[in-house]
């Protein structure tokens, strides 16, 4: 019976193949040819995007003299954890991970929190002069911030509120190394990359329908009580992506956590000066004249980026829908 | 009347509240961003001089300009390089991201893994982990040793001798090559864009690609026919995106000069003039390619 079935159905195949006049067999094999093709090409990009995280982790598991030897590829003959015990003993590892994880987590909740407001401004209220605040919001996410940079250097190197401060002691305050600034500059939605987070989240809540909003208001609901009640449920997958990728870009940043956040120690910043201790304790403790070499300090480096990437890589395996999904699927419309 | 001004009423409430929810926006806008903006482009004219208790601007005119110019050694080679480099770059992004997108878009196995490690360049590309990629000479050593013992070529360098042998090779086959051996730079500064692509592709209803079907319509014409137009308002995004994300990149060499004359040299007034001329080319750019992109963009509403 079953057979039959199949028997009957590969005739027909071959049957309708043969009434569309080979038609149907060019189409399959032209199908096929293209997902073996397909597979090789994503098989290849794929292998791109990832292969210098594999490169990473092989050589930081290697030790010195396999670095220089020939035969040595990607499996090290010498298996060794130094590398992660140096470059973990040169950042401070834990206690800079805990510093970085408590700055990430407070600037990107502030920040996602002022740009959910005035994003919602943005989408929801008419009023005069609007067009020429969100052009403002345009030239925020276009300006670099290298631009002003030099500015707010001194601006908070000399910081003075309309001169308060030097009345009452005598001298402007000295802000540059304190993180009070670059809290201050996100309540002020002017962080990294906060015109992009007000931007997304205004086009999220322009697409909400106004019915929503009426009923609210019909039902007794006030302008902020509707906000906090009825449409922030609701925008909870935009809200986690911009989260999201506020606390993996401020993990990462390099500019402000160097300009603003000096004396805090942070991964980015101590990534940065890795290479430079390890000459530092190879010269001193070591009492090594030569300091380390190119190689070797590569592999520190190496190892380093590893161990603070690692962080973000575990949290992006685990809340990988809350990145990207929600973006794709709500679809941005610019 | 009366009910004309009680909804006069309401609009001006509405407008109220509407613009104490921007209230943040405006007022870090005017201390962090309107403030910096025009000292730095007034430093840029000037001397800056840093004492303990404050700093005092002296007006030098075109003074750091002339010196960006026509004294500094470094900055006018790295600018053209710089800008070159981005401008062939942003295509090569732009041509990457859009074939991922369309590739990622149809229906396979295994595609929630594929995309995710496509959009893993989000994190890998960000901020300094970027810039400690690009001076990993022991990775570039040992793919030259690769290199070596794989008969001294790579492909590109192999098609390229061919090519030249048979007097094709031009300068834009030159570009191509280049780009092809960077290809890893392109697909590690596009995860952004691939989702803005993949955004909009997934707002094409399917009806419109069965419709042209029955028509008769091939898919590479439905390509240029209906995807392209669809998304080209997202083409005009990406565009200003990867620019944007260019400039602000930590291995950004101008960037880097312009942060080591100001931390390092503490000449803040020569630090601004070089940003400034580096932002002026960058908006140039900006306009100018936004215009005509925007010639041809499709708006479906």
């Amino acid at each position: 019976m079953n057979k039959t079935a199949a028997n009957r159905r590969w005739d027909n195949y071959w049957g309708r193949n043969l009434k569309s006049g080979g038609y149907l067999l060019r189409k399959s094999i032209k199908n096929f040819a293209y997902r073996i093709i397909r597979f090789f090409m994503l098989f290849g990009m794929c292998f791109l995007i990832l292969q210098p995280i594999f490169n990473k982790i092989s050589i930081s598991i290697m030790a010195e003299e396999d670095l220089y030897n020939a035969m040595v590829i990607t499996v090290p003959e010498h298996f060794t954890t130094a590398n992660y015990q140096l470059a973990g003993q040169f950042m401070d590892y834990w206690k800079t991970m805990a510093n970085t994880v408590f700055v990430s987590l407070t600037i990107a909740m502030l920040q996602i929190a002022v740009c959910t407001i005035v994003g919602y401004g943005f989408a929801r209220f008419e009023f005069p002069l609007k067009k020429f605040w969100f052009a403002c919001v345009m030239l925020v996410i276009i300006i670099p911030p290298q631009t002003i940079s030099t500015s707010l250097h001194l601006h908070f190197r000399f910081f003075d509120l309309f001169g308060i401060a030097k009345m009452l002691t005598g001298s402007t305050i000295n802000l540059r190394g304190s993180a009070l600034p670059y809290y201050l500059m996100s309540a002020g939605c002017m962080g990294l990359k906060n015109g992009l987070y007000i931007y997304m989240i205004r086009q999220f809540f322009r697409n909400v329908p106004k019915e929503t909003e009426e009923a609210a208001y019909v039902d007794g609901c006030g302008t902020f009580k509707t906000f906090v009640r009825i449409m922030l449920p609701g925008a909870k997958p935009i809200l986690t992506s911009c989260f999201l990728f506020a606390f993996v870009w401020q993990w990462t940043d390099g500019f402000y956590s160097k300009m603003f956040l000096g004396n805090i120690k942070l991964l980015s910043v101590q990534l940065q000066q890795i290479g430079e201790r390890l000459g530092n304790y190879m010269i001193h403790t070591l009492n090594q004249a030569t300091g380390a070499s190119v190689g070797y300090t590569q592999c520190i480096v190496s190892t380093g980026t590893l161990m603070v990437i690692f962080p973000l890589l575990l949290l992006y395996l685990f809340a990988q829908k809350g990145f990207v999904e929600s973006l794709s699927s709500s679809g941005i419309k610019m | 009347m009366m009910k004309r001004k009680k909804y006069k009423g309401l609009q001006r409430r509405k407008a109220i509240s509407g613009y104490l929810f921007i209230m943040p926006f405006i007022i870090g806008f005017l201390v962090f961003m309107v403030k910096p903006f025009f000292q730095s482009l007034y430093m840029s004219f000037c001397n800056v001089k840093v004492g303990s208790s404050g700093f005092e601007l002296i007006y030098g005119g075109l003074v750091n300009y002339l010196r960006a110019f026509t004294v500094d050694i470094e900055y006018n080679k790295l600018l053209t390089t710089e800008i070159t480099r981005m401008s062939y770059n942003s295509v090569a992004i732009m041509v990457f991201s859009f074939f991922a997108a369309m590739i990622l878009n149809q229906e396979f196995k295994g595609r929630a893994f594929v995309r995710a490690i496509f959009f893993l360049p989000v994190i890998l590309s960000s901020g300094v982990v970027l810039g400690i990629e690009y001076n990993n000479t022991l990775l570039a050593g040992m793919q030259d040793a690769i290199q070596q013992s794989a008969g001294g070529t790579s492909i590109t360098t192999a098609i390229q001798n061919i090519l030249t042998i048979n007097g094709i090779g031009s300068r834009l086959f030159e570009l191509v090559f280049k780009i092809v051996d960077g290809v890893y730079d392109v697909a590690i500064a596009s995860g952004i864009q691939i989702i803005i692509f993949l955004s909009g592709l997934q707002t094409i209803s399917s009806n419109m690609y069965e419709a042209a079907a029955i028509e008769g319509c091939t898919r590479w014409e439905s390509l240029w026919k209906i995807t392209f137009p669809m998304i080209s308002p997202l083409f005009l995004v990406n565009w200003i995106y990867t620019i944007i994300d260019f400039c602000m990149r930590s291995d950004n060499k101008v960037m880097e000069k312009i942060s080591k004359t100001m931390i390092v040299d503490l000449n803040y007034g020569f630090a601004s003039s070089m940003a400034w001329v580096y932002f002026g080319i960058v908006i140039v750019i900006i306009a100018i390619s936004s215009f005509i992109i925007s010639k041809g963009v499709y708006y479906y509403e």
